[in-house]
This record gives structure tokens, sequence and C-alpha cells, in this order.
């Protein structure tokens, strides 16, 4: 219990807690915003490693850190657009599209890193995201900006989604598509606009991880974090507010792990460790399951003039 | 002329769906192989003899198949009652772990059965472990409306980190220098090869006998029955009296016990042991397969061997002219992007009068 009380007592882990939390509460938005709009985008995993490679191999030839975080939304969004052909466009399976769309991203990064480089040993690096120093502020001058963003990104798209029309209207396309259409709202545009924006997001949270994070773009580095948002999306009810919650609870409990993992005196096997994210994920999704307030459209293609 | 929706769309309507999506594909992937600055018929020409050209080749791709069609297979007969099973890569470790508990060198002693009861012994246990791991899944999805895909993806990343921990552990082979690598199959186990000086091994026959059940029992049997009913629509299954829980419950045990035979064929034919590194995403890989066969059991063989032709294929292409083999990945997850939409193809004819 004291060695546990020694973790919570120090600043650094607070500061790794943050640090872990981000490329969550990015893509935990971005499938928010898809599934608002009743659109369920299982492309995540994928589009996280295609934006954490692209805005990577923009920085490593050259390009300011932030454009290459432009260019892994950019890169997001496109793949975006093609779930979104595919699902709202042409009504496919939206769990198959998306795992498909998560091999051929994945795929693709894996090609496309070693036509540049080849078979290297030593992945090459860049200089990533610096800490923000000047903002004096003690767990947070840890952080780089792009934790800024995502924290400020959270109370914006909360705003939008749930205070303006547009959102009301997004709100409409994911609930009742029928009555959207009905009311002048154009479902298959929103739907739309929506995965192709969520989609940009996840390009970012998947950059989060080689322009701040790491240096280097390893294979499997985002191992799963994609998945984890998928869940953390039930577990926040499909709110901004709740998700960011879900992310900052969720990293407490990884960085813990990570803490007591390293603190070497345990019995158990360091994988039993490991599990633990992804089996609280799953206590997550069993723990709300009763009160999920799915939104009614979600996973249902729409058709014009088809009920 | 107009397009119209088939009520039901024909075998050749499907199959010429999947071949023009193979080829939509190929016609992709040449623009990336292009870009890595390699010759593009000669590479593709690489590939399929890689893949096919040889006895050799042919043996590699066959053996490739062989856990491919297992997961192909449950994917396919889970997909059929909507029940999105992601999860065969763990429950294909599952299996294997299972395997070599039971039928495994155990401090250089096994179990002393007699190798008629140790077998299927072996056999039960991967596809119990298996079945079993869907279990929780499916009980979430029908009981507490939890979907599935999340929590069968989750279950993967779970099932390997316990499979590494066991391998670093109780189920360590002491005789493997420090290798994460579990004990070894008792001698007998084994399954016999095919095919001389080959990899080859008798794990073909048993997937292709049961492909050929699977195809019997979702035609003839009632279990067939209900898994459409429900698949076509749950709701109105359950109004007619199909029982929906108890379905997708026999169902997720039915395509866990498959991936998870899928595990243990793996180490008893290939390997005799289990690592860490068995599996290449046979899991993943098999739903591909399994949307290409448009989830008919005896398209799962077909597509299972074409997969793993160009999986293969990729391997010695890469060797021969610089793609990187990840090429072969592009080309499977393309393809099921592009079978999907000519499957939706399939769905319509054009009638030339109104």
């Amino acid at each position: 219990m004291n060695e546990i009380a020694d973790i919570l007592a120090n600043p650094a882990f607070w500061s790794a807690v943050l640090r872990i939390a981000t490329p969550l509460i990015l893509g935990t938005l971005g499938v928010l915003l898809c599934e608002r709009a009743g659109v369920l985008h299982l492309g995540i995993e994928g589009i996280m490693v295609a934006g954490a490679l692209s805005g990577w191999l923009a920085v490593y030839h050259g390009a300011p850190l932030w454009a290459g975080m432009a260019c892994a939304a950019v890169v997001g969004a496109l793949f975006g657009l093609l779930h979104a052909a595919l699902t709202v466009g042409l009504a496919l399976s939206q769990h198959v599209c998306g795992l498909g769309i998560t091999l051929l991203a994945t795929a693709l990064s894996y090609f496309s890193y070693r036509l540049a480089f080849g078979q290297v040993s030593t992945p090459p690096t860049i200089t990533p995201f610096a800490p923000m120093a000047w903002l004096g502020v003690p767990v947070l001058a840890e952080q780089t900006a792009p934790t800024l963003m995502a924290l400020a990104l959270v109370p914006v798209l909360a705003w939008v989604l749930l205070r303006t029309p547009l959102g009301l209207a997004l709100r409409m396309v994911g609930e009742n598509p029928q009555a959207a259409e009905s009311q002048g709202i154009p479902v298959l545009p929103m739907r739309t606009g929506a995965i192709v924006a969520g989609s940009a997001i996840m390009g970012m949270a998947g950059a989060f991880l080689t322009l701040s994070a790491f240096n280097a773009f390893y294979f499997n580095m985002v191992n799963g974090r994609g998945w984890i948002c998928v869940a953390l999306v039930v577990f926040a009810s499909w709110r901004p507010g709740k998700a960011l919650l879900g992310a900052l609870l969720f990293s407490f409990f990884d960085a813990l792990q990570l803490r007591l993992q390293q603190s070497g005196d345990s019995a158990l096997p360091y994988q039993l460790y490991l599990m633990l994210p992804y089996a609280l994920s799953i206590l997550a999704l069993v723990l709300v399951a009763r009160k999920a307030a799915y939104p009614q459209a979600l996973m249902k293609p729409y058709r014009k003039g088809e009920r | 002329m107009r397009l119209e929706r088939r009520t039901r769309s024909s075998p050749a309507a499907i199959a010429a769906a999947s071949v023009g999506a193979i080829l939509f594909t190929l016609a992709v992937s040449a623009v990336l192989v292009a870009a890595a600055g390699a010759p593009v018929g000669r590479t593709y020409a690489l590939l399929l003899q890689g893949g096919f050209g040889s006895v050799f080749a042919w043996s590699e791709t066959l053996t490739r198949a062989i856990p491919l069609i297992f997961t192909g297979l449950a994917a396919a007969v889970a997909f059929r009652a909507r029940l999105f099973n992601i999860g065969a890569e763990g429950q294909l470790y599952a299996g294997a772990l299972a395997a070599v508990a039971v039928g495994g060198l155990h401090d250089g002693a096994g179990l002393d059965w007699p190798m008629w009861l140790l077998f299927p012994a072996m056999l039960a246990a991967a596809a119990l472990a298996g079945a079993l791991l869907l279990l929780g899944p499916a009980l979430m999805k029908s009981r507490l409306g939890v979907d599935e895909v999340v929590t069968t993806l989750l279950l993967n990343f779970i099932v390997l980190l316990g499979v590494s921990a066991l391998l670093d552990g109780p189920m360590k082979d002491p005789t493997a220098m420090g290798w994460p690598q579990s004990v070894a199959l008792q001698d007998g186990l084994s399954l016999s090869q095919l095919w001389p000086q080959t990899r080859l091994h008798s794990g073909l026959i048993g997937a292709c006998v049961l492909a050929a059940g699977l195809w019997l029992v979702l035609k003839r049997a009632r279990l067939g029955f209900d898994i459409r009913a429900v698949g076509a629509n749950a709701r109105a299954a359950a109004f007619a009296g199909v029982p929906v829980t108890r379905t997708v419950v026999v169902v997720a045990m039915l395509s866990g016990a498959l991936a998870g035979l899928g595990g243990a064929v793996e180490v008893a034919g290939r390997t005799g042991y289990l690592t860490l590194d068995m599996s290449p995403g046979y899991g993943y890989t098999g739903i591909v397969i399994a949307m290409l066969a448009a989830l008919h059991p005896l398209g799962v063989v077909a597509a299972a061997i074409f997969t793993a032709g160009v999986l293969v294929g990729a391997d010695s292409m890469s060797r021969a002219v610089g793609v990187p083999s990840s090429i072969a990945d592009v080309i499977v997850a393309t393809s099921l992007l592009a079978v999907l939409v000519a499957s939706l193809a399939a769905q319509f004819r054009i009638r030339l009068k109104g």
C-alpha cells in the first residue's frame, strides 16, 4: 500500500497519466463523433497507424511538427472518406468495412515504411514536440502542445455537439435519420462529414505517438489503443466530457500498472499487468451495458426512401 | 434499361463478383508495385510462381492454407448468424495452448494415455478452449447487449499475453535454451505428412472434411435454418419461434471450436510445440477469407488457398525484386473491401426492358 502512496505522490506519475491519456482522448473523440452520427468506425486502429506513420514521415522529410500533425489529419480524413463511401454511400456493413480499413491502413503503412527504409535495424528518429516548460503549471508543463490541443478539443466538441444547431442536426441523423430527412437535414452528407472529421482526429491520435510520446515509428506501436477507444465511447455514453474522464481514469490504471511492474519485486508475471488495460475495457463495457444509450440509428445504414 | 434488385443472388453472380474484386485489387496493387520501382508484370509473375508455380510452392501454399481454412470457417459460421467473431486469433492460440497442455511432454513425460484416446482428447481440449473463449462475448452480447466485436478483439490481446505468461512460466519447455517455447507434443500426436519432403500434413484433409460437414449442416440441418433466420432478422426469427439466444450460443461454440481446432492442428501438424509467433494474424485473415467466400464453407477452402498463395508468393517475390512483402497484406485487405462492393453489385441485375 505504501508503494502505491509513493507512486501517487509523485508528479511524474500524473504527468505520465496525462501523456498516456492523450491519444485515447483524441481517438475516443473521433469515434464518438462518428457514432453520434450513427456510424460505427472500426477503422480507427488502422487510421492511428497511418496517422502515426504519415505525420512522422512528413517531419522526417523536414516539415514542421504541426505540419506533420496536419498531414496525419489529412491521411486520416482520406481513410474516413473511404469508410464513408462504403458505409454511407453504399450502405455496406459498418463492422466489416471498418475492419477492412484497419487492415488496409495498417498494411499500407507497413508497406510504405519498408519502402522508405528497407530492413533497418534501428528506426530513424526525429526531434519530437518539446514539453511546455513555459506554462509553469506542475503537471501540464511536462506535457507537449498536442496534449493541450486534445484537452481543448473536449469542450469544443461538447459545445458543438450539444449546444449548436449543427450538433443538433448531427445527433438527429444518428438517432432518427428519417425524421432528420423530413426536417430537411441532408443525412448522407452529415454522416460523411462526421466520419471525415472524426477520422482526421483519429489520425492525429496516432501522430501523437510518433511526434510527441516517441520520436520514431515502430511496427505494432498502436497496439490495440484504437479498440480501447471504441470501448471508451460506450463507457462515456457518447458524451465528450465523460470521454475525457474515461480516458483519464483508464490511463490512471495503465500508468499505475506500469509503475508497479517497474518496481520489480512483484511475484506476478509482467504479462498480467499488460493485460489490465484490455480487461478494464471489457469490464467497462459490461458495467455500463445495462444503461448504455446507444444512438438509435447506430450501425443502421440509411437509404433514402427506404425504412 | 434499369437496375433492379435481385430477390436472390445467383452463385454465378457471387463468383463473378469475387473474381472481379480480385482483378480490381491486382490493378490497384500494381500502382504500389510501380511505386516500389519494380516491373509490374514480372512482379506478379513471380508472385504467382512463388505461390503456385511448382510442387514445392503448392505444398507451401496448401500448408499455409490449413489454419486459414479453420479461421475462415470460424468467421463464416459466426457471421452467418450476425455474430461478428473477430476473436479467432485468440481462439486459435487458446486451442493450441490446450492442445499442448493435454498432449505435451510435461517434465519429459506426458499423460500416460493410449494414443487412440490421447489424440481425440487433445483435439477436444483445443475445440473446447476455443469455444469457451467465445462463449463469454456471445453471452455478453445476447444477455447484456455488449457489442461482441470489441470484446472479442480485446480478448485477443488478453489471450496472447496469457499465452506469453504461460510460455515464460509453467508451460515453458525447460530444454528450449531460454526461448519462450511450450513443451513439445508427445511423438505419436503429430499429424502425418501428406507429401514426402514437404511440410504439407494431413490437417488439410481434416480441414476439408470439416468444411464439407459444415456445408451440409448449414444446408440441411435445423441448425442451418436457425442460423439463417437469426442472421436475416433476429427479431423476426424470435417471433417465428426460433430460439435466438440458444442459436447464437451454439454458433459461438461452433465458431470458437473451429478456430481452436485450427490451433491444435497447426501445432500437431507443423511445429510440435507452441510459440508466440505461431500465427501471423490468421484469425484476422480468416475474416477476409470468409467474406471472399460469401460465407460459403466450400468457398472458404478455395479462398483460403488463394490467399495462402498470395502470402507465400509475396515472400519469394519480395526476395527477388525487393517489393516489401507487406504488399500481400495490402492485397488481402483491398480484396476484402472490393469484394464487399462487388457483392453489392451482384445483388442487382440489368433489365433491358422495363
